[in-house]
């Protein structure tokens, strides 16, 4: 089996927030893998939620199918609870850390 | 060259989405969209919908009761709305984009729902038609097929990437 590149990190066109006190340590958002979502959803949610081309979306549904788990964006924390929260309307299983 | 199987939902070249399910499957559905439903008005913490609302900090507890907290109406009332919407439709030959986007949503919530009923594994074998699963097995079945044809039914109208080509 070949490896799967981990994904290059994402732009996110946010203003900066500069009132928040919280160390601005970006955050990830993680999709992992689970038996019942099917492979060509799963892509697809991808490439609808986050503008992807189709074979990045493709490329990291395959990263959570055979590793588990996929970074699928990253950013500032309330980019990524909304991007988390779309992922969840979805039905995806999707969490997000602190990019450490 | 002729196609063996027709697709039951396909993009029309008006910018709609045709539906093409024989009566059973319809009843079928309303039927699903009938008790998931009923399963989502009883609670949202029940283990037979937990799956529909998953966690989004897995190390700070606290975060996550937030989280939960700011979102889980908001999930519900998309999920509900989602039902009513194939159920309002349940009956047409065709759908908006809208339309559309409610039953995908249904579909894979049922779905998530009844997989998890069934704690199906990624490589579900085939089981014996008299197990007792057996029913709701095809149902899940059906229900994969049928998203699968409202996946590539979708996916023809996405807008450009904004992401460029890596």
């Amino acid at each position: 089996m070949t490896t799967v590149p981990s994904p290059s990190p994402v732009e996110v066109d946010e203003p900066v927030d500069d009132t928040r006190t919280e160390p601005d340590a970006p955050w990830i958002v993680l999709v992992w893998n689970d038996p019942i979502n099917l492979m060509s959803y799963v892509a697809f949610v991808l490439q609808k939620l986050f503008g992807y081309p189709k074979d990045k979306a493709d490329r990291l549904m395959m990263q959570v199918h055979e590793e588990g788990r996929a970074v699928v964006a990253n950013g500032p924390r309330e980019t990524c609870e909304l991007h988390v929260f779309r992922l969840h309307e979805h039905g995806l299983w999707a969490t997000m850390q602190h990019d450490t | 060259m002729a196609r063996l199987f027709r697709r039951r939902i396909s993009r029309t070249r008006h910018g709609t989405y045709a539906l093409r399910l024989p009566s059973g499957e319809r009843e079928l559905l309303v039927n699903l969209v009938d008790q998931l439903r009923e399963l989502l008005e009883l609670s949202t913490d029940d283990p037979s919908v937990r799956r529909l609302f998953p966690t989004a900090y897995h190390d700070d507890a606290e975060r996550d009761r937030e989280y939960q907290q700011l979102v889980r109406d908001e999930l519900l009332e998309r999920r509900l709305a989602a039902l009513a919407t194939v159920e309002d439709s349940a009956e047409a030959d065709e759908l908006d984009e809208a339309q559309l986007a409610g039953w995908l949503t249904a579909l894979n919530d049922l779905r998530l729902v009844l997989g998890t009923r069934l704690d199906v594994s990624e490589d579900q074998d085939a089981i014996d038609e008299d197990h007792p699963d057996a029913p709701a097995m095809a149902v899940y079945g059906y229900l994969s097929v049928l998203l699968n044809d409202v996946v590539d039914a979708l996916a023809e109208d996405l807008p450009p990437p904004t992401e460029p080509e890596m």
